[in-house]
């Protein structure tokens, strides 16, 4: 691989949970210009206060390496993985997917949400909320399908993901 | 009561002392009330009072780059840590270790826009290298302890602590300095022996080593200037050091090359081009330092020795890169030179040598003197002949030409007896500095050389100066003007000087007398040593108002976003170095 080609990196982030420290990774991407192309966090480990932010970002491996050591100096952080470098691994993210639509189309949106796995979740005379996991490209495929069939509200929870195998981050 | 149940305040009191803190520099204020009561009642800490909060974290940092101790500052809410951004942003791009204490509006009122409100730990985020807000009294104590802890290991630099007034006034338990390991921050100092060998084995086989050290190497207290020096020694390898970094090695050692940089000498940066393989120890490849990053070095294999993974790969890529503290790996690195009977190739450095010897030959620090006028290298130099033998000197600057001769002029020997403002370039560092280095250490000469425009910035520490009767010297080379930028409107804006002469400047020599200090001045090139002298024996606090020439520029100069080997010399430089590379660099002027 050049040097200077982008690569997109789903870096995980182990972190104690207190106030702020989502903060201080935002600003230290939003500080430092780097990508933030999505960003997940929720508390892991109530025991031990940690939390897990999940990063999806873009850039050269230099930069790439830069991000985790800038990630790695922050006090509050524990671990840093690169995942998309370390190892095969699962990445998900989930989608709620609004359709406003009646007649054939919406017979149609049902059907495509059956092909892609997709739960209604919520369903009136003339609309449904479908619930759909899977890659972000699947994600965002289901997503394109819908827009001629009514797509009225998309909410996207960003990635989350591990590593395959049975090593912890 | 119980002996470990206290107030807030006493806590903080405590707690600075457990940390062997025996001054804080600090101005007191609603918020902060109650811990000035704590200060009042007690005599184990000694608290200066600035007279402005950017001055007490200056003066910190000056306390404690000079002694390699902690530096604590201690303001109250809003204005207060307001006014601390720019020094806790000076002491984070310098790494310097400063624990700020904030005052705060009672956690009830947080986020109310009460009156002296201020999002500190907000405003103060990218700016630190870690901040805390305590909304318990039972976690002030250990608080304060990691803030010690990170303020001073790893990279160090500034810690802010915010306290909200409740949380200082409540009663809670005290813990004394914890000797557990902290959950998350625990910075790597050995280094991956595999990768010194690594280093050992490039070294050895190198035909143009160069040694490039700076800040990193200071912050790793003496022991690591020893042994640079020692390794320096040994191998004969030619050396040079940043700003940051002087010191570091004895400016009298045959070695050192000089400073390397924007303004650095000729050989220094020419080495830095040519070498073969680069050694580099606690620096940071500052665009300062590099110049044009595409062009820097281009031939050599780099060996980066940092503490801060963050700082290896950033900005030049590093073929070796060792993460640790630097003393650790250069005892490590001696040991394996020595293990491995590792010899540098004779033939080739004595003939890399004489390549530096024909750039050294240059001269590239040289002016023409006057005896009509003082030349501002004229005063640096005479100021360090003067200074020659003593090892009790503090110098620390401004921001502009004179911090960039002093940095040429002045020779250190040691380490921590230089403070610039490097990483920010703060006009108004150098006063508070000087303040905190003699508050340090009294009995010694603690220099500011300053430019009048920047010593404008930070003069009401004269009267912090005045009170605790600090002997402090302030040596201006006055040049009318705001001489770096008006060197840049010469070189870069066609002579357009807009906005940078210093009209209506005040008298400092009645200045000096209105705060109760000594005032000099001097004009004539032949009065200066005394002068001088006058300076050194007055044992009150002095400003001396050199005026200096004011159409001197500071020379080697290389370009902003220029190659090292695009250097420009000073026009008084009659040899050419290489006809295409001058004129490619008189391009950009
Ligand atoms: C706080 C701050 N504002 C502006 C600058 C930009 N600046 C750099 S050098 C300089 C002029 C300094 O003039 P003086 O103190 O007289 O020093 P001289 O260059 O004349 O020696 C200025 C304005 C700065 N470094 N710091
Ligand atoms: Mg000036």
């Amino acid at each position: 691989m050049n040097n200077n080609d982008i690569r997109k990196a789903t870096i995980a982030v182990l972190v104690d949970n207190e106030p702020g420290v989502l903060a201080r990774v935002i600003g230290l991407f939003s500080g430092r210009g780097y990508n933030i192309d999505s960003l997940t966090v929720s508390e892991v480990d109530s025991a031990a206060h940690y939390s897990r932010i999940t990063v999806v970002t873009r850039g050269t491996e230099m930069i790439i390496t830069q991000i985790k050591a800038q990630l790695g100096r922050l006090v509050p952080v524990h671990k840093v993985s690169d995942l998309s470098a370390e190892g095969p691994h699962v990445e998900r993210e989930l989608a709620l997917v609004k359709v406003a639509s009646t007649g054939e189309k919406r017979v149609e949106a049902l059907r495509i949400a059956d092909i892609f796995r997709a739960r209604a979740v919520d369903s009136t005379i003339d609309s449904f909320v479908f619930e759909i996991t899977g890659s972000s490209e699947k994600l965002s495929a289901f997503i394109d399908l819908m827009r001629p069939l009514g797509l009225a509200d998309v909410s996207r929870t960003g990635v989350v993901a591990i590593s395959r195998g049975p090593k912890a981050i | 009561m119980a002996k470990d149940r206290m107030t807030g305040s006493e806590m903080i009191v405590k707690a600075l002392i457990d940390q062997g803190v025996d001054v804080i520099f600090g101005y007191p204020g609603g918020a902060v009330l109650p811990i000035y009561d704590a200060i009042f009642q007690q005599n184990h800490l000694r608290h200066i009072l600035v007279r402005q909060e950017g001055g007490a974290v200056h003066a910190a940092e000056g306390y404690a780059r000079s002694t390699g101790k902690v530096g604590v500052v201690l303001v109250t809410s809003g204005p207060g840590a307001t006014n601390c951004v720019t020094g806790l942003t000076d002491a984070l791009m310098d790494s310097i270790p400063i624990v700020c204490l904030t005052g705060q509006v009672p956690t009830h009122l947080i986020g109310n826009d009460a009156f002296q409100e201020a999002d500190t730990v907000g405003i103060t985020r990218p700016c630190t290298k870690h901040n805390y807000l305590v909304k318990d009294v039972n976690d002030l104590a250990r608080t304060l302890h990691e803030a010690f802890h990170v303020a001073k290991s790893g990279r160090p630099g500034p810690v802010v602590v915010d306290l909200p007034k409740d949380v200082v006034t409540t009663e809670g338990t005290y813990i004394p300095p914890a000797r557990a390991r902290h959950r998350s921050y625990n910075p790597q100092v050995k280094g991956d022996i595999g990768r010194i060998e690594e280093a050992v084995a490039l070294l050895a086989k190198a035909k143009r080593p160069l040694v490039y050290a700076g800040g990193g190497v200071i912050n790793a207290g003496p022991a690591a200037s020893q042994l640079l020096s020692s390794f320096v020694e040994m191998t004969n390898f030619p050396t040079t050091l940043t700003l940051m970094g002087l010191g570091a090695v004895p400016a009298s050692s045959k070695n050192f090359l000089g400073m390397v940089g924007m303004h650095g000498s000729l050989e220094a940066n020419m080495c830095m081009h040519d070498c073969d393989v680069m050694l580099c120890v606690g620096a940071r490849f500052d665009d300062r330092v590099t110049g044009r990053i595409d062009a820097f070095s281009p031939n050599s294999k780099k060996i980066h020795i940092d503490i801060d993974a963050s700082s290896i790969n950033k900005n030049v890529p590093a073929d070796v890169p060792i993460i640790g503290d630097c003393a650790y790996i250069l005892e490590d690195l001696l040991k394996v030179w020595k293990a491995r009977q590792a010899k540098p190739d004779g033939k080739a450095l004595a003939a890399w040598w004489d390549k530096i010897e024909t750039w050294r030959g240059r001269k590239s620090f040289a002016y023409k003197n006057s005896s009509e006028i003082i030349k501002p290298q004229y005063a640096l130099d005479r100021l360090n002949a003067k200074l020659k033998g003593r090892d009790d000197v503090y110098i620390t600057t401004e921001v502009g030409q004179h911090q960039m001769w002093a940095a040429q002029f002045i020779d250190f020997e040691k380490p921590n007896h230089w403070m610039t403002s490097g990483g920010l370039g703060t006009m108004g560092y150098g006063l508070p500095a000087a303040m905190g280095a003699q508050v340090a250490h009294p009995d010694a000469l603690c220099i500011d050389v300053a430019g009048e425009a920047s010593i404008m910035m930070n003069i009401q520490e004269m009267s912090t100066i005045a009170q605790y009767r600090l002997p402090v010297k302030v040596f201006i080379l006055n040049n009318r003007w705001m001489g770096m930028v008006r060197q840049w409107q010469e070189f870069f804006f066609g002579g357009r000087y807009s906005e940078s002469y210093m009209d209506s400047l005040p008298d400092f020599v009645k200045l000096a007398e209105a705060f109760g200090a000594v005032g000099l001045r001097v004009s004539d090139p032949a009065k200066l040593d005394d002068v001088i002298d006058e300076m050194i024996a007055t044992p009150n606090a002095v400003i001396v108002d050199v005026e200096v020439d004011p159409a001197e520029n500071v020379y080697p100069m290389i370009p902003a976003g220029a190659a090292h080997n695009q250097i420009t010399m000073s026009p008084d430089d009659e040899a050419v170095l290489d006809a295409d590379r001058r004129e490619e660099g008189m391009v950009l002027v």
